[in-house]
């Protein structure tokens, strides 16, 4: 036995390392001797387990509040619960006849619209940056840099007016949804994602396929893409909750309260007196299910993507 | 052929970034009188932003939100690092719920918290206020908690994500300094503040940046919850902004007050870059 070893157990419980706090886990609440209960431990599990829930309510009790109070017949907003009293449907009919379906479609077609189009673009883009040598290499990272630099809010106003008339092609983009889609198809955080993932791929395997005779084209589809499928998954899920998130650019891309998207109709729908909490409430849920199935099926993609985001920030 | 791969890319971020930024720089330097003609004003719409008393007060909104939400979510989301930190499935269970927060829309949590902070005494949480003995609070209502109320949300929703990133911060911190540590005789209090947040200092100045420069262009929280209001005091430079190049048309200082937010949001951006690679060589 090592001497840390003995110091650990002269405790009553073996210390534990693997985390800052050194909390201990269930099995060091019978460890005292002859299997009896350990006390300090036992409070220790206890104090965490507390602490554990109430952060669950905190962070998730609102959201809670949300679907109970989407399928409450009469949600106050005084009377917001964790569980509906008059669990009914009527909240989602009613605001359905407020065009509420409509809005959801907008917000789905937009998001994955964009979102097929940020992934492809980005994929393009970071195959050319992480594999071709060329002039100007750097430039166009720089241009890719200063657009991740810009605040999106504050090209707001002139991005509107280009959108009425878009330079080259002079087409009027004002009030589609297709005014939305584009501006949000070229991000460059996605790009730089990819283009870092792409350079780690050993190129060995492109030359040879090269060497074989695949084209260009060829190498890059059936080569470089499926090496990529983690990657792919990061700046999908990514692009997504960016997609989501957006607010001003469909707000200020709509001429019209029938192009809105959800989340920028729930305000409309709030300030309208006759549109009571629960049908304001329905709408939020519905803008909150597709995030949450998105972010449920694809967590580990998103939280790796946060994490190496912050860190190459 | 790499002009091919790039040509996507190029061409939209053109059309929807470089021509409306310079567009932009274009317009803050004119009076845009739509269907009459803009007229050449050099530096004046600049001149009417920097001495705006609504402008003024919204710039100190602005870094007093930006501060607030980003020290507030750093330590509540260091305190739910320490609490959820460990490989046990249940610890992952309540770290993906507590994380639900940051993949729900800003203008759905707005939605959210203005019914929760409704200001009746038995609005949601003044009921719960009540319980401990607190309250009732105007919350979102009155001048006084507006600016307090919002930084709360904006806590809410940042904390979990700071919670992520301190716990990848956690993870790379070498275990045998903490059995040293505690052979040393050091308590679990001390190890955390000689070990633990040293450690983490590099994670903390990048979320601090991070949040910064987002924290200077909040927008659609504030303009959901409050919209500015009640009596101006919940304005930041975005609402402002906004209320001043649609509601009132005076699109040329809007646009200076965009540029504005451009070169304070690039300066900061550049400085920090700057500080770490000098940091990184030195």
């Amino acid at each position: 036995m090592s001497t840390r070893e003995r110091v650990a157990r002269g405790r009553g419980v073996a210390q534990r390392y693997d985390t800052a706090l050194g909390w201990v886990g269930g099995r060091a609440v019978r460890a005292g001797a002859g299997g009896r209960v350990h006390w300090p431990a036992l409070a220790g599990v206890a104090v965490r387990v507390l602490l554990c829930v109430a952060a669950v309510l905190v962070f998730c009790g609102p959201l809670v509040t949300v679907v109970s109070g989407a399928f409450d017949h009469t949600p106050d907003p005084t009377e917001l619960s964790l569980l509906p009293r008059h669990p009914s449907l009527t909240n989602f009919t009613t605001a359905g006849e407020y065009g509420v379906w409509h809005y959801l479609v907008n917000s789905l077609v937009i998001a994955g619209g964009a979102l097929v189009l940020q992934v492809a673009v980005s994929v393009f883009a970071a195959y050319a940056l992480a594999r071709k040598r060329f002039r100007f290499s750097a430039v166009v990272s720089l241009l890719i840099l200063v657009t991740m630099m810009l605040p999106e809010e504050a090209i707001a106003i002139p991005l509107s007016l280009v959108l009425g008339d878009v330079p080259v092609v002079h087409v009027n983009l004002q009030g589609s949804l297709l005014g939305v889609i584009l501006p949000l198809g070229a991000w460059g955080f996605s790009i730089f994602v990819m283009t870092e993932f792409m350079r780690e791929i050993p190129v060995e395997l492109e030359e040879a396929a090269t060497v074989d005779g695949a084209g260009e084209f060829r190498v890059f589809a059936q080569i470089v893409l499926p090496l990529c499928r983690p990657a792919l998954g990061v700046i999908a899920v990514l692009g997504f909750n960016m997609i989501w998130e957006q607010y001003l650019l469909p707000m200020v891309v709509a001429t019209d309260p029938a192009d809105y998207t959800l989340t920028v109709a729930l305000v409309s729908l709030r300030s309208n007196e006759e549109v009571g909490p629960g049908i304001v409430l329905a709408g939020a849920l519905l803008a909150l299910v597709p995030s949450l199935i998105v972010y449920l099926s694809l967590q580990k993609s998103f939280l790796r993507g946060i994490t190496t985001g912050a860190v190459k920030g | 052929m790499p002009w091919l791969f790039l040509a996507p890319a190029l061409v939209l971020f053109a059309l929807f970034k470089y021509v409306p930024m310079v567009e932009g720089v274009r317009l803050s330097l004119y009076e845009v009188r739509p269907f009459l003609g803009d007229v050449w004003v050099g530096l004046d719409n600049y001149a009417s932003v920097l001495t705006d008393p609504l402008f003024r007060t919204a710039a100190g909104h602005t870094l007093l939100l930006a501060l607030g939400t980003t020290f507030g979510s750093m330590l509540v989301g260091f305190g739910l690092a320490l609490l959820l930190e460990g490989q046990a499935r249940t610890l992952w269970f309540v770290r993906s719920a507590v994380f639900l927060p940051v993949v729900t829309a800003a203008a759905v949590v707005g939605e959210i918290w203005r019914m929760l902070y409704y200001p009746a005494p038995d609005g949601f949480v003044n009921t719960l206020l009540s319980w401990v003995g607190l309250g009732p609070w105007p919350f979102l209502d009155s001048p006084d908690t507006s600016l307090w109320s919002v930084m709360a949300v904006g806590v809410w929703k940042g904390a979990p994500y700071d919670m992520v990133i301190i716990l990848a911060g956690l993870a790379g911190i070498d275990r045998q300094q903490y059995e040293a540590a505690a052979i040393d005789g050091a308590s679990v209090w001390q190890r955390l503040r000689h070990v633990t947040v040293p450690a983490l200092r590099p994670v903390a100045s990048i979320l601090l940046t991070l949040a910064a420069i987002r924290g200077l262009r909040v927008f659609t929280e504030v303009y959901v919850l409050t919209g500015g209001g009640p009596a101006n005091s919940t304005t930041v430079w975005m609402t402002t902004l906004i209320s001043r190049g649609f509601e009132k048309q005076d699109i040329g200082v809007a646009s200076a007050a965009a540029v504005l937010l451009f070169l304070v949001t690039l300066a900061l951006t550049v400085a920090v870059r700057v500080y770490r690679a000098r940091k990184e060589i030195g």
